[in-house]
């Protein structure tokens, strides 16, 4: 059967999907009698019209590269992990424990102990409700679901009890030890000489995270083990006739997941935050999901959502502060965003294919 | 066999319109033309043949009649009316049943819950049910449709669940029966009953449509035949006045070789030796009963019976995987060394390296992944071999190099190895899972129905390939549930049933009676198997090709 162009599929159908969200978008605002004009010009301006803007939209877009790519590799085993938040938050506790009790001397040396102990921590609380797919049938989408409310309660408790440090009545960790804090974005450019994204909470997480989208791509398309996954997720049997052992991968897959949604917490915990706070997390784990989708599953394409949906973050910030748009309605676009590009896909992209194959078919009949 | 010319026209005069007839049909898909400008009268009271190879477009022409597509061209004629069927409710209204391949019953209803379904008469059931059950007598009667309409439709046997199918059709007062590949599922006595069914269907007035790609079908009960390749109706003739070999030539576009050539198989040393193979499902249910089988490097072993009796999973257990929480006993032994059944060293792996290839009864589901490219696919269970790998990564280059080069000895059409497998014809599918077992050297091959669904053209060449592995001296178990198939292969044919071995057989000394009688688990009093080592004579004519 014929395809429309490789183009229209992953450039035309998401942006036909992000203008119909932004017409929805315009129509909420204008029933709440403001300016959709002026909204989108507060937005873009805000987000991407400084170095500040754009500090902001980054660290936002690193959150949702690491957790857009744990559902993306999970998804290749049609496994359908919604357990990033959860694992993002374990993710945390992984980095604050590194951090408060091994002596780093320096960040060159904190960060990838942080890195480990960010992913064995999210890869752990994967690895349950992978062992229970794997072995038992429990379906992924329930277990991992849970398994968010178990962490945020384990959080709260572990916080609250164990961490809090003595006399203070916020429920996180001390601060992290100052050696070991990751140099700014701000840094960097300054190191180069260039002001940059002054106060803005971009750091070089954002370039592991696209480090992170490179390798993601090898392991998945030029590694026998991403092979194997991709296989499992077309067709158990399949895999089975083939020697793939669905247990063995299933759980391969999920353990690598949840440890890239484990190492989102390099980024807000120990890059921006220097501690561990309560609800660290903030939702990036179910914006992945949106942004896997978005991006088609592949590393690029959730590079590019990522940043959309930093520019969304930030720009909704933006426009809570400076119009009277209430922040709620901010959530209104995101979801309609997430709703069009994610959840109605299909929409956009079946007519967009008919509407090729009727030309591909027309022009033919021409030459003829 | 009837004399077709007598009912040829049917039974109803010559210048009555036909039962059915399609003027000017095209049907695309984008860019494949599916169906182009067919034509087609089906005089009302005859059985009429559609054949063609895989991918000429008769389902699509069928589905066209059935109301799952609207043609972009061209007029359909029911009783010299023309009519526009958008759905298949317009079309059962119309007086056309079809009885599809894969029937659409509930497994869980009784046959007269199954019968009524979608056409109740109003909200209780119980008026339907015994209005139903009346009409039931009337037709078994009739037409030797014998079910018990009480009995819930998977206690069935596929025979009996495809006289479901019909009896829906009729009580829905169908005039016109479609049945595509009806055959596929039956042994040959149950086809015998289904074509006596057939006979009397149309003696009474009825017309059938019959889809297949079994020559000797067509020949058997047909009365007029047409031909369909790539798309376009190339002949309808008289069954009576053509030949197997004439439909054949028809069907591919170039003459076929009927039959398999090879020489007296020279077996040597024993490479599988199977003994009280058994195997308990998940469920508690035995489903092998003391397997013992044989198989020599040099020799192809057929296994025959009706799907379903074990044979996928005595392909499963020798290739290393049997289904999950199966529990296997007994002992299997590979050039002389103990194949563990269970637990570390049982895999699909494990056998691989020991020098297994397996073609899969399935292609689409396991033989192949349908997203993966060709060349991916060329891979497919050979993904740990050092030459397709690089260190940690995957050699690709290697690999598609590999691929174009079996796509090129294996005549895989179109030869671009980066296309998805679903984008190739089922032959052409076949062809790529066949080059990539073959052309490995297994010492034992196993082979799952390696031409289901797969074209004439294919089919030669497949079968020239799994002799040439043969005479190089390799060992090769065929199940298969093509007859024709197993005789024309086997150099011993063993037959299934209910999990057990019942009897074994030289092809050149028995008959497809005495091996459909094993296929349904009746034994006869002169049940000696055949004497191993006697290889059995050169040629076995297809029996299509005798026609």
């Amino acid at each position: 059967m014929d395809k429309m162009p490789k183009w229209a599929d992953v450039i035309l159908t998401p942006l036909i999907s992000l203008i119909l969200a932004m017409g929805f978008s315009a129509l909420v605002i204008l029933a709440i009698g403001e300016s959709p004009w002026e909204a989108l010009k507060t937005m873009v301006q805000g987000a991407l019209g400084s170095s500040y803007g754009w500090g902001f939209t980054l660290y936002y877009a690193t959150n949702f590269i690491f957790t857009g790519l744990a559902v993306m590799v999970a998804y290749h085993a049609s496994l359908f992990n919604i357990g990033g938040e959860g694992q993002a938050a374990m993710g945390g506790l992984g980095v604050a424990l590194v951090l408060l009790y091994l002596p780093l001397p320096h960040w060159g040396l904190a960060l990838p102990a942080a890195m480990i102990g960010a992913a064995v921590f999210g890869a752990a609380w994967a690895f349950i409700p992978a062992i229970l797919q794997a072995k038992r049938g429990s379906h992924i989408v329930i277990t991992t679901i849970m398994f968010n409310f178990i962490a945020a309660a384990t959080l709260n408790y572990v916080l609250v009890n164990l961490l809090r440090p003595v006399g203070s009545m916020d429920p996180a960790t001390a601060r992290f030890p100052a050696s070991t804090n990751l140099p700014s974005l701000t840094d960097m450019a300054a190191a180069i000489g260039i002001t940059w994204g002054r106060n803005t909470p971009a750091n070089i997480t954002f370039l592991v995270a696209v480090l992170a989208c490179f390798l993601i791509w090898v392991l998945i398309w030029r590694t026998r083990l991403g092979y194997q996954i991709r296989a499992l997720g077309r067709s158990e049997p399949g895999a089975v006739y083939a020697g793939i052992s669905p247990v063995r991968i299933t759980v391969i897959a999920m353990l690598i997941s949840g440890g890239l949604a484990g190492l989102m917490a390099i980024n807000n915990v120990m890059g921006e935050a220097e501690r561990l706070v309560l609800n660290a997390v903030e939702g990036a784990g179910f914006i992945g999901i949106a942004v896997a989708l978005m991006g088609r599953n592949h590393p690029l394409g959730i590079l590019l959502a990522a940043l959309l949906f930093g520019f969304l973050y930030q720009g909704g910030g933006e426009l809570a502060l400076w119009t009277s748009i209430p922040r709620e309605l901010i959530v209104v676009i995101q979801a309609l965003v997430i709703l069009f590009t994610g959840a109605l896909d299909n929409m956009v992209r079946m007519p967009l294919e008919r509407l090729f194959l009727t030309m591909k078919r027309t022009s033919r009949g021409a030459v003829k | 066999m009837t004399t077709a010319s007598d009912m040829l026209g049917g039974r109803s005069d010559t210048a009555a319109p036909a039962a059915i007839e399609l003027r000017g049909i095209s049907k695309a898909f984008g860019a494949v033309q599916a169906n182009r400008d067919i034509s087609l009268s089906v005089p009302r009271g005859t059985i009429h043949g559609i054949i063609g190879e895989n991918g000429a477009g008769k389902s699509t022409l069928m589905s066209i009649l059935y109301g799952f597509y609207k043609p972009d061209e061209g007029q359909i004629l029911v009783g010299g009316r023309p009519i526009s069927i958008s759905d298949s409710q317009t079309a059962i209204r119309a007086g056309i049943g079809m009885v599809f391949q894969h029937f659409k019953l509930v497994q869980n209803f009784t046959v007269l819950e199954n019968i009524i379904l979608g056409v109740e008469d109003g909200a209780l059931l119980r008026p339907s049910l015994s209005k139903a059950r009346g009409v039931l007598k009337q037709l078994a009667a009739e037409y030797q449709l014998n079910v018990d309409p009480d009995e819930v439709v998977e206690n069935l046997s596929v025979g009996h669940q495809q006289r479901v199918e019909i009896l829906k059709a009729l009580y829905r007062q169908a005039d016109i029966l479609i049945l595509d590949e009806p055959t596929g599922v039956l042994t040959p006595a149950e086809a015998d009953h289904l074509f006596r069914i057939l006979k009397g269907l149309r003696d009474e007035g009825k017309t059938i449509i019959l889809i297949t790609h079994k020559l000797r079908e067509i020949m058997e009960i047909t009365d007029n035949v047409s031909v369909m390749r790539r798309g376009e109706m190339v002949a309808s003739v008289r069954t009576a006045q053509t030949s197997p070999e004439q439909l054949a030539e028809l069907m591919v576009g170039r003459k076929v070789l009927l039959n398999v050539d090879k020489q007296p198989a020279r077996p040597q040393a024993p490479v599988l030796e199977v003994r009280g193979l058994t195997m308990v499902d998940i469920d508690g249910v035995e489903r092998l009963r003391g397997i013992d089988l044989d198989i020599r490097a040099g020799e192809i072993l057929g296994i025959a019976g009706v799907s379903g009796n074990g044979q996928t999973l005595l392909l499963e257990i020798l290739g290393g995987y049997p289904g999950k929480g199966a529990k296997v006993s007994g002992a299997v032994q590979m050039n002389g060394g103990p194949v563990p059944l269970s637990g570390r060293g049982c895999g699909a792996g494990a056998r691989r390296r020991d020098g297994v290839g397996h073609i899969p009864e399935d292609r689409q589901v396991e033989g192949l992944i349908m997203d993966f490219t060709a060349w991916e696919n060329v891979a497919f269970g050979w993904h740990d071999a050092p030459e397709f790998n690089k260190g940690w990564l995957m050699d690709n280059v290697a690999i598609r190099r590999d691929a174009q080069a079996k796509m090129e000895r294996f005549d895989v059409r179109p030869r671009d190895c980066h296309l998805a497998a679903r984008n190739f014809s089922g032959g052409n599918q076949q062809k790529i899972v066949v080059a990539r077992e073959i052309e490995r050297n297994p010492d034992l091959l196993l082979i799952g129905q390696p031409t289901r669904g797969v074209d004439i053209g294919a089919i030669e060449f497949i079968h020239k390939q799994i002799v040439a592995l043969r005479d190089a001296g390799k060992a090769i178990l065929l199940v298969s549930v093509e007859l024709d198939e197993i005789l024309a292969l086997s150099d011993r044919v063993a037959v299934m049933f209910d999990g057990r071995i019942m009897g074994e057989r030289l092809p050149g000394q028995t008959t497809t009676g005495e091996l459909g009688l094993l296929m349904a688990g009746i034994t006869d009093t002169q049940n000696t198997p055949a004497e191993a080592g006697i290889p059995p004579e050169t040629t076995h004519d297809l029996p299509e090709g005798r026609a």
